[in-house]
């Protein structure tokens, strides 16, 4: 930030964008223009005042999205559900904090799938986001509003969540970095639960290095989050460099479309004309992946809406006439088709005697991925496929055939159920249609994604702005 | 002919002395506090939050667990029980579950209760879970029916720990019996005041013979449990006696009619979901952990009771009294302690103060934070008790006189010293005064005097009118033997 440039030009610049840019793309549900030139009029004052850079903080002045799906105090945080169509957080997610504390601006939030059950966007109250590099064309999602927002420069990054892909697949749709940290690594404090036990927050930009940077921000321990691990907060640097062992992982390139198979062999040759050794490799595993995937996330899911009772915050709805179970159901009728059939689904699987029919299985599946997995990354630094294994379509095309829809997160499930973090990386086109690279690293070994990332970004250069 | 009674229970005990609720910063204690003002995000279910554990919390119930001999499991784990209830601010409690895997805080106990016989129940499971918030119908009186019920979440996820115990008792009576005997170690413990109201509560189930298993819920205290299988004993005997089936079933116990009746007839039996609660990991406890906490384990009532019948001689009915309520049991040492004639003042204790603490117990509610010394409600203190004490010993108060002066004590708090000068009710002891009682009595009962040389019954007579004539002051062993002397010495 200089004084040529100021906070409060900056914001007004991204306002502009977005007032220009977002009827065709639909990615904010809520802009707080007047929140953040407050902020970015705030800054502009510290930094007149002489302040120090690392007082002003590493983000200043930095438009930032957020995925409606993570609490903002004060600020609407929807779900893009009627459920919570007025739900005001009393609390800001400890990301959220973070951000702000290190001088980050809020612009809004983003669309996503209702509750982030999705992986097109289509399933919105508000609506579906459209993808930047043809409004024909799904975004990906859950975070559609996040990949399609800094795809569509109407801000410089975002937040979006990762449960099954949620942040990589519109990342790879909209030609954008983003990120699945290690689970445990970022808090989900204030990241309203789709299921727990998977997901993570994760940043995207258009560079790694923006992803780098927000990393450096919301990363580390969080009290308020007991599945955050313990020790030193993370610093992560640029670094790119030739020494990395890279595995191709076959079952995920033979799932998926011819042309990007192609792109992904481009990549792995690439990897070794910078010096990689890389190799093809095999997990057997991955043919139940998403079997085990949707068994726990609709099973953890059911238990995690139950709560919508909206007795305590939600829409406005009179009590009165109801007996309360009645009213429990016709408040509960307000969720959307898919919300309904993943809390349904997570209810049987879990009810007595299919108990460990279904979920138990699917957890001892996860258990044998994690261990392949770990078994991998012990000869390979960092293992590569699609991050998609179908190229962004039409609206419509899959939203009534459930199982179809759920068939494209075969490849980015299994980072969420082993817990390793998982980046998507633009690696090329086809048909106009961009396509993403998928790189994975052992547990906590975000440094060792991001000199791979950082090594193929530099190389590959691949068109990260659509025009509008 | 009807045989096997066979009773179980299930007791939640509140963990009364943890400052803060099981996952959360909020303060544990909720009572007289405005309605939802005792609240966080986390505990009022808001979107995002995530339960935190008080590790506090899983050492209380430890120390539980170790006091009714459980295994603790190196691995503890949380469970989702899913049910929707408007009490629930997350629709789900949790809880802990033994079905797939051992990870209960306590798990195989066994406790030994009684004097006489020595009896023992098997305790299934120590489980650690969070209370859901309070419901307040409009009209009491109506009920769940009424038009509207007020929710007050001050009291969601406040720490419980559930006892649950194999169906081994067979009487009501074992069962209170029992059931003192865990009040006294909750409270030894020091993790539970079992005085406040709500802070304990029972559901119990019982079964004759082969007939079928019937639970009793709403039962609102250990008093109330003994009157409620009672009836319900009655009740399933009556029915097998006319040969109507007994139908495995909830009923509920109506304080205010002290019977059971049934409650409402669920369609379909309750499905709680149960799964491991993803956002706490598994608490791995070190055996360094365990280690601390046998440290950390405070005297015991059978220890206590032990002490006090070999350090004071203090008889097995006593001891037993004694230590069925900890306040007793330390207002007894505290007594002692001033004045150490722990046999008097153990019998001061459990044969008269006893009744005004019985008497006194509805009216409990607020903490007494002064509870070694003093009783609950009472104005006396265990000085009171000790001087008192002292004064019978030294012969200065009759016992009659003793008495009196305990009923005064419980109400004005005045030591007995204060009373003595009050009322002047000094013993006598004073030969002169004696003697001259003893001249009247001999001058009008002539005739008495002369049996009485005769017939040493007769010198009772005597000595009943001087006891008499000076309103029971004086000491009866020193005028005993002045009546003996002025017989025959005038003989």
């Amino acid at each position: 930030m200089n004084q040529e440039f100021s906070a409060e030009e900056y914001i007004s610049q991204i306002l502009e964008r977005i007032e220009k840019v977002d009827d065709k793309i639909n990615a904010f549900i809520i802009v707080d223009s007047n929140g953040a030139l407050e902020k970015a009029r705030l800054i502009d004052k510290k930094v007149r005042n002489g302040e120090h850079a690392k007082d002003v903080g590493s983000l200043a002045g930095v438009a930032i999205g957020i995925k409606d799906n993570i609490c903002t105090k004060g600020l609407r945080t929807t779900c893009a559900s009627k459920m919570l169509q007025d739900y005001v957080p009393p609390y800001d997610a400890t990301v959220i904090k973070k951000l702000k504390d290190d001088g980050a601006i809020v612009v809004g939030k983003l669309n996503l799938d209702e509750f982030a059950m999705g992986s097109t966007t289509e399933f919105s109250m508000y609506g579906s986001t459209r993808n930047p590099w043809n409004t024909s064309y799904v975004p990906g999602g859950s975070s559609g509003g996040s990949g399609a927002s800094v795809a569509a420069s109407e801000c410089a990054i975002s937040l979006g969540s990762d449960t099954g892909g949620s942040v990589r697949c519109p990342a790879s749709f909209c030609s954008v970095v983003g990120l699945k940290p290690t689970y445990g690594r970022v808090s989900r404090f204030g990241l309203i639960s789709y299921a727990n036990s998977l997901e993570q927050i994760g940043p995207i930009g258009k560079t790694v290095s923006d992803v780098v940077m927000v990393m450096n921000s919301i990363s580390g321990m969080d009290n308020n989050d007991q599945t955050t691990v313990d020790g030193e907060t993370p610093k992560y640097s640029l670094q790119s460099n030739g020494n990395i062992r890279v595995g191709l992982l076959k079952e995920m390139v033979e799932g998926a479309d011819p042309e990007i198979s192609k792109c992904v062999y481009s990549a792995m040759d690439l990897f070794s004309n910078l010096g990689c050794r890389c190799e093809e490799t095999s997990m057997k595993s991955i043919e139940y992946a998403l079997a085990s995937y949707y068994t726990i996330a609709m099973a953890e899911s059911s238990s995690n809406l139950a709560r919508y009772d909206n007795i305590r915050y939600g829409f406005d709805l009179s009590p009165d006439n109801y007996e309360c179970n009645a009213y429990f159901a016709k408040v509960r009728s307000n969720f959307g088709q898919e919300v309904k059939r993943r809390i349904i689904t997570g209810s049987y699987v879990l009810s007595s005697g299919y108990y460990g029919k279904y979920y138990l299985k699917a957890q001892k599946v996860r258990a044998i991925l994690k261990q392949e997995i770990v078994s991998l990354l012990k000869t390979f630094d960092v293992l590569i496929g699609p991050t998609m294994p179908v190229l962004p379509f039409k609206f419509g095309e899959k939203i009534d055939d459930p199982l179809k829809m759920y068939m494209i997160d075969i490849d980015t499930v299994v980072a969420n159920l082993t817990g390793i973090p998982s980046i998507s990386i633009p690696a090329g086109f086809s048909k106009n249609l961009p396509i993403g690279l998928q790189i994975m690293a052992g547990e906590f070994q975000e440094q060792i994604l991001f000199n791979a990332a950082l090594l193929f970004e530099s190389s590959a250069n691949v068109q990260r702005s659509p025009d509008l | 002919m009807l045989s096997g009674i066979k009773i179980g229970l299930e007791i939640h005990c509140q963990l009364t002395y943890l400052q803060t609720k099981l996952f959360c910063p909020c303060y544990s204690d909720y009572r007289f506090k405005t309605p939802n003002s005792n609240i966080c995000p986390i505990c009022y279910g808001h979107p995002g939050t995530l339960p935190l554990l008080n590790k506090d919390a899983l050492e209380h119930a430890s120390l539980l667990s170790n006091a009714l001999g459980c295994k603790i499991p190196n691995e503890i784990i949380f469970y989702r029980k899913n049910y929707f209830y408007p009490d629930l601010p997350k629709n789900f409690q949790l809880t802990q579950y033994n079905a797939y895997g051992i990870t209960s805080i306590g798990v195989d106990g066994k406790l030994e209760y009684g004097t006489d016989t020595t009896k023992s129940a098997r305790i299934r499971r120590i489980q650690l879970e969070e209370d859901p918030g309070r419901l307040v119908y409009e009209d009491n009186s109506m009920g769940s029916n009424s038009f509207y019920t007020l929710i007050d979440y001050n009291r969601a996820g406040v720490s419980l720990v559930e006892i649950v115990t194999e169906p081994d008792f067979t009487t009501p009576k074992d069962v209170r019996i029992f059931l003192n005997k865990i009040t006294s170690i909750v409270e030894h413990l020091r993790i539970c005041d079992t005085r406040l109201e709500g802070a304990v509560r029972c559901d119990a189930n019982v079964s004759i013979g082969e007939g079928k298993k019937v639970e009793i819920k709403n039962i609102g205290s250990f008093k109330e449990v003994e009157k409620a299988l009672s009836y319900e004993i009655t009740r399933q005997k009556t029915m097998s006696s006319r040969e109507i089936e007994i139908k495995a079933e909830t009923r509920h116990w109506d304080d205010a009619r002290k019977i059971t009746k049934q409650a409402r007839v669920k369609e379909t039996e309750e499905d709680y979901r149960y799964f491991p609660e993803p956002d706490i990991p598994t608490i791995v406890l070190e055996n360094s952990f365990l280690l601390a906490l046998k440290r950390k384990m405070p005297e015991l009532p059978d220890e206590r009771r032990r002490r006090f019948i070999t350090t004071y001689e203090l008889g097995d009915h006593v001891s037993q009294v004694l230590l069925d309520n900890k306040d007793l049991a330390d207002f007894f040492e505290s007594a002692i302690a001033i004045y150490p004639s722990p046999k008097a003042i153990a019998n001061w204790i459990v044969s008269d103060l006893i009744k005004f603490i019985n008497a006194d117990d509805h009216n409990r509610s607020e903490r007494n934070h002064h509870r070694s010394t003093s009783i609950s409600g009472l104005k006396i203190e265990a000085k009171h008790i000790a001087e008192l004490a002292k004064l019978v010993d030294q012969n200065i108060i009759s016992r009659t006189t003793a008495k009196g002066f305990i009923n005064q004590m419980i109400k004005t708090g005045e030591m007995p010293s204060q009373l003595l000068q009050k009322t002047n009710a000094s013993k006598i002891d004073d030969k002169n005064i004696i003697l001259d009682a003893i001249e009247i009595v001999f001058r009008d009962e002539k005739s008495a005097v002369n049996d009485a040389r005769q017939n040493s019954k007769a010198t009772n007579f005597l000595l009943g009118k001087i006891i008499h004539l000076t309103k029971g002051k004086v000491d009866p062993k020193i005028a005993l033997d002045l009546i003996n002397k002025k017989l025959f010495e005038s003989a």
